[in-house]
């Protein structure tokens, strides 16, 4: 790509301004007396009569002049000699234009000094444009494009692209901007995506990112959650191809699930937050596009789950009783992580009634035996998300995370003889060898408490894991980076 | 006229033609490949006897978990030490 050749300044003083700024409309008097006396060139940057009073002034509608020179500030007045910038002032200050122009008694009816207003090629709304039709781009992906009879969002689908939604059209100005949202840059391997073990950049991350509706300060989770579910550890590939529903659920903690608006509480595990909806749904559209994992190919889930078009949520960690779920992984409060899980669509517990934490912890241990089949032991993790009307009695009882866990767990253990192959007439069961011991629903570390939900419902909700371990998947959390 | 950024992997699919299929199973050797799904090996146990009544050489193989593909190590090992190969699924 050539890029437009850099906009000469004429020589003698150069101001930049713009009709929408109180403080160039002030020193119009001054830009006046610049004229008079020196060699000044106005270029404007909105309204090509402004300012009515300057003869020579010009348009940088496009911006060009003001991209090219850096200029972010209007008024900014530049001292130019042989086409190059020599000084620089930006907003009004007598002094200092006094200083750089050598005239004395500029704009005497003005105050001393008054701020400018921001640069139009600085806008954010205008700056991916600018930095595309300028900068040049540094990306490698493949342009297609639509003919103008297409229909746009049709011609997506067509292609296989999208998960059933409508994604937003990854133009490059959109896939720039949303580059924006990290410090790494676009050509950086992020993983290998199964189930086609593909390489993936930063930049075919952020194109999907894009498609799914994300924001650009949403980026760096879905760059780390990308990163989660193509470990060997969590067996993206295993996952995808299962026959069972699975799909990587993603929760997010420390300060980032705030600053980018995520949702922590009420409907946190529905529809609603732009975050919350688009970050999973990101992760998916990698694995789909990049990945090449598209159901009814090497995707065989029987039934498949909501949970697969993306499921995110932050932990709510502000009124919890516990530290945050991360530190189960080794990472400390207040860390900016995102833990990948191998889980199904979450469903509902009631216990309205139960005002200790032991009842409680029965009713959880009574609903979390039933995950996948009540015969099956140890092969299956959970979540248990815990709203703060339950997880009050907690905090009031002073009990911890692990003293929860480990509570349900004594009281999920049932004998070998109820669990095997054959008892209560069912063939489905653990082997009969393993008769005589007495098991846990879980393995250890196998359930993950979460806080999370709306202040209102004495509920909790458990989310069913997949096959854990080696044969199947163990949970991965990374740390995100900017 | 829309202009986007391609969100796949660009890939174009290698093509690798298949192995013609031998006309007859005389004088070859069979891979019987276990998944490590419950009960392939009922199945596979069947078949390796059958192939044997009728004095074929058969070589068993198994995958270490049904979730994963299969290492490339024993994907050599079957395409080296095999002529054709029976794969197990299960369940």
């Amino acid at each position: 790509m050539t890029l437009p050749e850099l906009p000469t300044l004429p020589d003698g003083f150069v101001a930049i301004v713009k009709e929408d700024c109180p403080t160039c409309e002030l020193i119009v008097p001054v830009l006046e007396q610049l004229a008079s006396g020196t060699q000044l060139t106005v270029f404007t940057q909105d309204d090509p009569n402004f300012p009515g009073e300057i003869e020579d002034r010009q348009f940088d509608g496009d911006l060009a002049v003001s991209w090219h020179h850096d200029i972010e500030t209007v008024p900014t007045l530049l001292a130019v000699e042989n086409g190059k910038e020599v000084a620089r002032t930006v907003g009004w200050s007598r002094s200092q234009w006094e200083s750089i122009t050598g005239v004395s008694h500029l704009g005497l009816d003005l105050p001393d000094h008054r701020p400018g207003c921001g640069s139009l090629s600085v806008d954010p709304s205008l700056s991916a444009d600018l930095e595309l039709r300028f900068g040049g781009s540094a990306m490698t992906a493949r342009r297609v494009e639509f003919a103008s009879l297409e229909d746009t969002h049709e011609a997506l689908f067509d292609r296989g692209w999208t998960d059933g939604f409508p994604v937003v059209p990854p133009s490059e100005a959109r896939v720039m901007a949303m580059l924006e949202g990290t410090t790494r840059s676009p050509e950086e391997i992020v993983a290998s995506v199964p189930p086609d073990l593909v390489p993936c950049t930063v930049e075919k991350v952020a194109i999907n990112a894009v498609m799914a509706g994300c924001r650009p300060e949403y980026l760096p989770v879905v760059l780390a959650g990308v990163e989660a579910v193509c470990t060997d550890t969590f067996n993206m590939h295993g996952l995808l191809a299962t026959t069972m529903p699975h799909a990587p659920v993603l929760i997010v903690n420390g300060p980032i699930a705030e600053q980018i608006g995520m949702n922590s509480g009420n409907n946190a595990l529905g529809q609603g937050n732009r975050a919350n909806s688009t970050i999973g749904r990101a992760v998916q559209l990698v694995i789909r596009n990049v990945g090449g994992g598209r159901p009814g190919e090497v995707d065989r889930a029987a039934f498949g789950s909501p949970a697969k078009v993306g499921f995110c949520f932050a932990e709510r960690e502000e009124d919890s009783p516990w530290l945050p779920i991360s530190t189960m992984y080794g990472f400390s409060s207040g860390t900016n992580t995102v833990l990948a899980f191998p889980g199904e669509a979450p469903r509902n517990l009631v216990d309205q009634l139960s005002r200790d934490p032991d009842s409680l912890a029965r009713t959880y241990a009574a609903n979390l035996i039933s995950i996948q089949h009540p015969k099956l032991v140890l092969g299956f993790d959970a979540i248990l998300a815990v709203a703060p009307d339950h997880s009050r009695v907690f905090r009031e009882a002073g009990w911890s995370r692990e003293q929860l866990a480990d509570r349900v767990n004594e009281l999920t253990v049932r004998p070998g003889r109820e669990l095997i192959r054959g008892a209560g007439n069912i063939p489905e069961g653990i082997p009969e060898a393993m008769e005589e011991l007495d098991l846990p629903k879980f393995r250890p570390n196998g359930l993950h408490i979460v806080h999370c939900g709306g202040a209102a419902g004495l509920f909790s909700a458990i989310i069913g894991g997949w096959v854990n371990g080696e044969m199947g998947s163990d949970p991965v959390c990374v740390e995100i980076t900017p | 006229m829309t202009k986007v950024l391609d969100p796949t992997n660009e890939a174009t699919p290698a093509d690798i033609p298949r192995v013609t299929r031998p006309e007859s199973l005389d004088g070859l050797t069979v891979g019987l490949l276990d998944i490590s799904k419950p009960r392939g090996d009922r199945f596979l146990d069947r078949i390796e006897e059958r192939l044997v009544e009728r004095g074929l050489r058969v070589e068993r193989f198994r995958k270490p978990t049904f979730t994963k593909p299969a290492p490339v190590d024993l994907r050599h090992e079957i395409a080296t030490k095999c002529d054709v190969v029976i794969e197990a699924l299960a369940d």
